[in-house]
């Protein structure tokens, strides 16, 4: 294939993944936007203004960052993993299969989908959070760059949760029992200098610690780690599990006989 | 001579159980040749087309599509190819027009340039009304079209249909074979089908393979396999309903009903001799038909002598003699 004719069978692949979110919108776009009104309603407003401030901004202010990144995460994830395990359940995966386009451009295509849909989501949650708060962007840049990183990071994720899964139980249980309580341990709800000395080592072990507070930062100029840290191990996560999965997918795993 | 369309030497696939699905077969499929490739369930027809579309990993062997090296440039030998599988295969979810356009863009062709060819395609195939709907809508014989459409949405010059017509009622195959005889006597496109229809592939296809426990049996042309049949059965229907069967001399006759006999007819006898014969008994024959499809008499009495020399080998090796003939899809199970 061509320069062109890649970004065509790249551009099919992403448009057909947007189509598909936006198309079941009542299962993909409504459900994050009402889960997290509730927890600004519940967790910012009304439990939020007893708590006080927390590292220095109002408990609402301190968690719309977290709580933006943690939609974005689920999304970009939970897209990936049910969108390729359909098509692999349906065999629709095999019309790639068949097609000259590289395994590159089929991953990829699956992670700007990902990333469409996560990100989609977090600009939701974002304009509902306007509601509650007025939000200040003290790092714009370095904001926008963490949220994509994030979002492709947990697509790549998605992806290989997909290829390894024969049923699709198996695409929940990650989501399930991993994704969410290392979310709500990343100290999206609390800072981690809250904690005992022993759990904040403990949390330090959590990456999804690290995209919160860099995103954090990004909001209120405020982290509990080091921000260049987090950027590089999520850049280094990427391009692991980038190549995991382009080698999996090479090699045919769970789609070629 | 040209490069053929689809050339095989040596392919063998061992599943991840043990089971060998092929046993190292070659195959040469001519340009412009419309070719069946036939096999009882679990012959390998399935596992040798999916080794030549990449759905499946052979284990060793050598498959060039129209002179490329499927291990050298398999990208550049997809372009020639079009596959329609057994089952369906598209987002049943999706609008009709998007995967046909879908499948164009994975093959690099822009909307612009889909979009007429769809059109196209669609209309031929009675599909373009349908165009906005979702593809679940779609009835069995509705759902094979549009597998056909989007595996020619790129023009390739080789189309593989595995069972096209399985499940599709009469009239909606006869029209599917007229397009299929259409596409490759107008536009040149090299047919390889599988089908469990042989009345399909006699009507069709010029040569056949017929493949059975992972080795090709025949490949030889379809004239050539029915000029081998020494015997056909036809059904006589007669006027006056008989008690038993007349006796006609060098002529097997056995009365199937009343009104019908059944004639088994060897070659070099004649058919006049018989009619001649039966004339002077006062019966009148006022029809007559084949009892069953020549091919599939020759087809079922190959693959019974593959069968049962596999059962033999398998007894004196001490072998239970089914162990030998498991079909694919058991052992992949």
């Amino acid at each position: 294939m061509n320069a062109m004719q890649t970004l065509v069978a790249l551009w099919t692949v992403v448009l057909k993944e947007i189509k598909r979110f936006t198309r079941i919108w009542p299962q993909t776009l409504l459900p994050p936007s009402i889960t997290m009104t509730m927890y600004f309603i519940i967790f910012g407003n009304l439990i939020g203004s007893r708590i006080g401030a927390m590292d220095g901004f109002t408990y609402m202010d301190f968690i719309v960052p977290g709580l933006i990144m943690m939609a974005v995460i689920t999304n970009s994830y939970s897209n990936v993993a049910s969108s390729f395990f359909s098509n692999k359940f349906q065999r629709s995966v095999e019309e790639m299969m068949v097609s000259p386009m590289p395994s590159w451009v089929i991953l990829s295509g699956y992670i700007f989908g990902g990333m469409a849909r996560g990100l989609g989501v977090g600009l939701i949650v974002t304009l509902v959070s306007l509601f509650f708060t007025r939000l200040t962007l003290e790092h714009p840049f370095l904001t926008l760059l963490v949220v994509v990183l994030t979002s492709a990071l947990f697509s790549i994720g998605g992806f290989i949760n997909a290829l390894l899964a024969n049923k699709f139980d198996d695409i929940s249980i990650v989501p399930t029992f991993i994704l969410t309580p290392l979310t709500y341990l990343g100290g999206v709800f609390y800072s981690i200098s809250m904690l005992p000395d022993f759990w904040q080592a403990v949390s330090m072990l959590n990456p999804i610690l690290y995209m919160v507070n860099v995103f954090r930062y990004g909001f209120l100029g405020v982290s509990d780690i080091p921000v260049g840290w987090a950027l590089a191990a999520i850049v280094g996560f990427i391009l692991v599990l980038f190549v995991v999965a382009l080698k999996m997918l090479e090699r045919g795993k769970g789609i070629r006989a | 001579m040209a490069e053929p369309a689809l050339s095989i030497r040596g392919l063998t696939k061992v599943y991840d159980n043990g089971f060998h699905a092929l046993k190292g077969i070659d195959l040469d499929v001519q340009q412009g040749d419309f070719f069946a490739l036939l096999g009882p369930n679990g012959a390998g027809k399935s596992t040798t087309l999916g080794a030549v579309c990449s759905l499946v990993q052979k284990t060793s062997g050598k498959i060039t599509i129209f002179g490329i090296d499927t291990d050298r440039d398999f990208a550049k030998a997809k372009y020639q190819l079009g596959v329609v599988p057994q089952e369906f295969n598209f987002n049943q979810f999706e609008k009709v027009l998007d995967i046909v356009l879908a499948q164009a863009g994975y093959y690099g062709m822009t909307r612009r340039e889909a979009l007429p060819r769809a059109e196209k395609l669609l209309t031929d195939l009675g599909l373009w009304d349908k165009r906005n709907g979702s593809a679940r809508m779609l009835s069995g014989g509705m759902k094979r079209r549009l597998m056909i459409a989007r595996a020619l949405m790129h023009r390739p010059k080789l189309l593989i249909l595995d069972e096209p017509t399985a499940g599709v009622d009469i009239e909606l195959r006869r029209s599917m074979w007229e397009y299929l005889r259409r596409i490759n006597r107008d536009e040149g496109t090299t047919i390889i089908l599988t089908t469990h229809y042989l009345e399909e592939a006699e009507s069709l296809c010029r040569n056949i393979a017929i493949i059975n426990h992972g080795d090709i049996i025949r490949n030889t042309s379809v004239r050539a396999l029915l000029k081998e049949l020494n015997t056909e059965t036809f059904l006589l229907d007669i006027t006056q309903p008989l008690d038993k069967a007349p006796e006609v001399e060098g002529f097997e006759l056995s009365l199937v009903e009343p009104t019908q006999l059944a004639l088994v007819f060897h070659r070099g006898q004649e058919l006049n001799d018989v009619f001649e014969a039966l004339s002077q008994q006062g019966i009148k024959v006022v029809s007559m038909r084949n009892r069953a499809n020549r091919l599939e008499e020759m087809f079922v009495s190959m693959v019974e002598a593959g069968n049962h020399a596999i059962d033999q080998k398998a007894a004196e090796q001490g072998i239970p003699a089914n162990q030998g003939s498991a079909p694919a899809k058991e052992a992949r199970a």
